[in-house]
């Protein structure tokens, strides 16, 4: 049982082992850690450390169960960069109780029920989200403020020393309930009526000069990071610009000016919730998108409009979990009709008349 | 006709051939319903007795429907056995049957019903197919029942809440709080909490299933006489 599984020749220690790149991951998001540490306090580092000590108690838990090798397989670091990218989707402070669930279910029914890494037709890490966001609406949209609101709007306090955030995580109740959490700017645009988007800026400071405040920086962080991966050839370009470019257009064909029936400008969705992050380090997952160059582009674009739909005449306020699952669904269709063709080959296979053997 | 045994019916109903683990019928109520302990027990016991019922009336008139129109002669009494349970239902247990709206009617739709009817209580004596009407119900209520609580339990806390809607008000105490303070997990109450948990409970009979194969398979494993002949050209040599 201790013995690794063969790994095929040729044995030339490539650069791209799964290994390595999980750890590239893990670098491209520590600027955004950073601005979100410095935004929120200690609850995305709370996070990261729940989510990746749960991940990989059960990781290890399953694939004693499954009679695999457990150090093999935890050593490529994908239960960790799963958890990882889901505790940076969660809120931060989300009760510890949530963070077990979240990363339970991701790990449980997103990867093992299906075989482990490389089988799993859904994101793990957006399964486990989508599972929570369904589960418990009350935290999942307590979005604490940020550093700095509390000149803006005094009766808001950020959460920002250690031990009230341990607190927050392990044992809120002896907390104030109010006063730590206010709604985002993709919340507060989805239920205005009312007011026109300058007098909505005026009122709430949810809302930055780009998208909501605090987090369009964070924002341009995940696309820092994504550019970093970008540059170390991670990944191609195909999904994630297929996904940025079908969201902006979406949202310049849907804009509806500066009214209160505006859907938002596209920098505002650009920039707003979690388009980075999904973006650079979601969409971009090999194992549950589209496999060709051509079909990572459809792909990403699906995900781009989806988000935008769910966004503006959805019930959520923001949608990637959703968008990427949805579309992980559509993945090996998009696989079947965008099969690349080999140089000097008869015509690609299309459509219904596509056999499978050769 | 009767080649089975009481035995082999019940065997067959309540595991090998369980209409909600095995032929996976009766989808629609099972994950539907299946939200609660009081809910799955109203609509399994509602099932049961139509089921036996229906095989009952299908099995004494069996010589005197023609095969052309026995299809439309068994829906139409099961209909009938339906619309009687569903008035019964109305009268007794009120509240339940609020609940259980629309899945209560649905019963003509189910597919175990007519399955039986078709299948087994057509050719077969009034005992006999009464038996396999209760067995396989009784399968049936019991997947019900078991999703019913597990997802009452993880979703809610509980266990057996509002047992009073089916049983009157001396089982107004019954609720057992397993967890207090429980936070509900809204996906297991709603929808796709019964396709999780029935997709467990699949697995888990499969799972069974190749223990016990396995059991049996190393009991019947005689090894080899001693000084066999035979020379092992294939596979691996341990």
């Amino acid at each position: 049982m201790a013995v690794s599984p063969p790994i095929s020749s040729p044995h030339a220690l490539g650069s791209n082992r799964t290994r390595n790149i999980m750890l590239q991951v893990l670098l491209a998001t520590l600027p955004g850690v950073l601005l979100l540490t410095w935004f929120f306090g200690w609850g995305t580092l709370i996070n990261i450390l729940l989510a990746g000590s749960f991940a990989i108690a059960i990781e290890s838990a399953i694939l004693r169960l499954r009679q695999r090798p457990v150090a093999f397989y935890l050593n490529d670091g994908s239960a960790l960069v799963t958890a990882w990218l889901l505790a940076l989707a969660l809120p931060p402070y989300a009760p510890w109780w949530l963070v077990l669930v979240a990363s339970g279910f991701a790990m449980v029914f997103g990867k093992h029920l299906y075989g482990g890494l490389g089988q799993n037709p859904f994101n793990p890490a957006m399964l486990g989200y989508a599972m929570v966001l369904v589960s418990f609406p009350v935290e999942m949209t307590s979005w604490p403020v940020w550093r700095g609101i509390e000149q803006l709007q005094p009766a808001l306090t950020p959460t920002l020393g250690l031990i009230d955030g341990l607190q927050r995580v392990f044992a809120p109740a002896s907390l104030p309930t109010d006063g730590w959490t206010s709604a985002t700017a993709l919340d507060l645009l989805k239920n205005n009526s009312a007011l026109t988007l300058d007098e909505l800026r005026a009122a709430q400071p949810a809302f930055g000069s780009m998208a909501g405040r605090a987090w369009e920086w964070i924002s341009l962080a995940w696309l820092a990071g994504g550019l970093f991966l970008l540059y170390r050839r991670v990944y191609t370009w195909h999904a994630p610009v297929g996904m940025l470019a079908a969201l902006a257009v979406m949202s310049l064909l849907f804009w509806n000016g500066s009214g209160s029936a505006s859907n938002g400008s596209p920098l505002f969705h650009l920039l707003g919730g979690a388009t980075m992050l999904g973006a650079f380090f979601i969409v971009t997952d090999p194992v549950s998108g589209a496999t060709s160059a051509r079909g990572r582009l459809v792909f990403g674009a699906g995900v781009g409009i989806l988000v935008y739909v769910i966004r503006v005449w959805g019930n959520y306020p923001d949608a990637v979990a959703f968008a990427v699952l949805l579309m992980n669904l559509c993945a090996p269709t998009i696989d079947y009709y965008t099969t690349p063709r080999t140089y000097g080959h008869s015509k690609p296979k299309r459509g219904l008349g596509k056999v499978d053997q050769p | 006709m009767t080649d089975k045994r009481f035995s082999e019916l019940a065997a067959d109903g309540l595991w090998h051939n369980n209409p909600g683990l095995v032929q996976l019928l009766g989808l629609c109520p099972l994950l539907g319903v299946s939200s609660s302990a009081v809910n799955a027990l109203g609509l399994g016991v509602a099932t049961i007795l139509v089921l036996v019922c229906s095989n009952v009336s299908v099995s004494l008139i069996r010589h005197a429907v023609t095969e052309a129109v026995r299809l439309p002669a068994f829906v139409m009494i099961i209909a009938a056995v339906t619309t009687c349970i569903e008035l019964l239902m109305q009268a007794y247990t009120y509240e339940l049957f609020l609940i259980l709206g629309i899945f209560i009617p649905l019963i003509v739709t189910n597919c175990i019903i007519l399955g039986r009817a078709d299948a087994y209580a057509a050719k077969n004596p009034v005992l006999p197919a009464a038996v396999d009407g209760f067995m396989m119900g009784l399968g049936f209520a019991l997947v019900l029942l078991v999703l019913g609580m597990l997802r009452e339990l993880v979703g809610q806390g509980t266990l057996f809440a509002n047992m009073h809607l089916l049983f009157g008000p001396i089982a107004a105490d019954w609720t057992l709080v397993v967890f207090a303070n429980y936070k509900e997990v809204l996906l297991v109450i709603l929808p796709p909490g019964a396709f999780l948990f029935m997709g467990l409970l699949i697995a888990l009979k499969n799972l069974i299933d190749n223990h016990i194969k396995a059991r049996m398979a190393a009991r019947d494993d005689v090894p080899v006489a001693a000084g066999s002949k035979r020379v092992r050209v294939t596979g691996t040599i341990n």
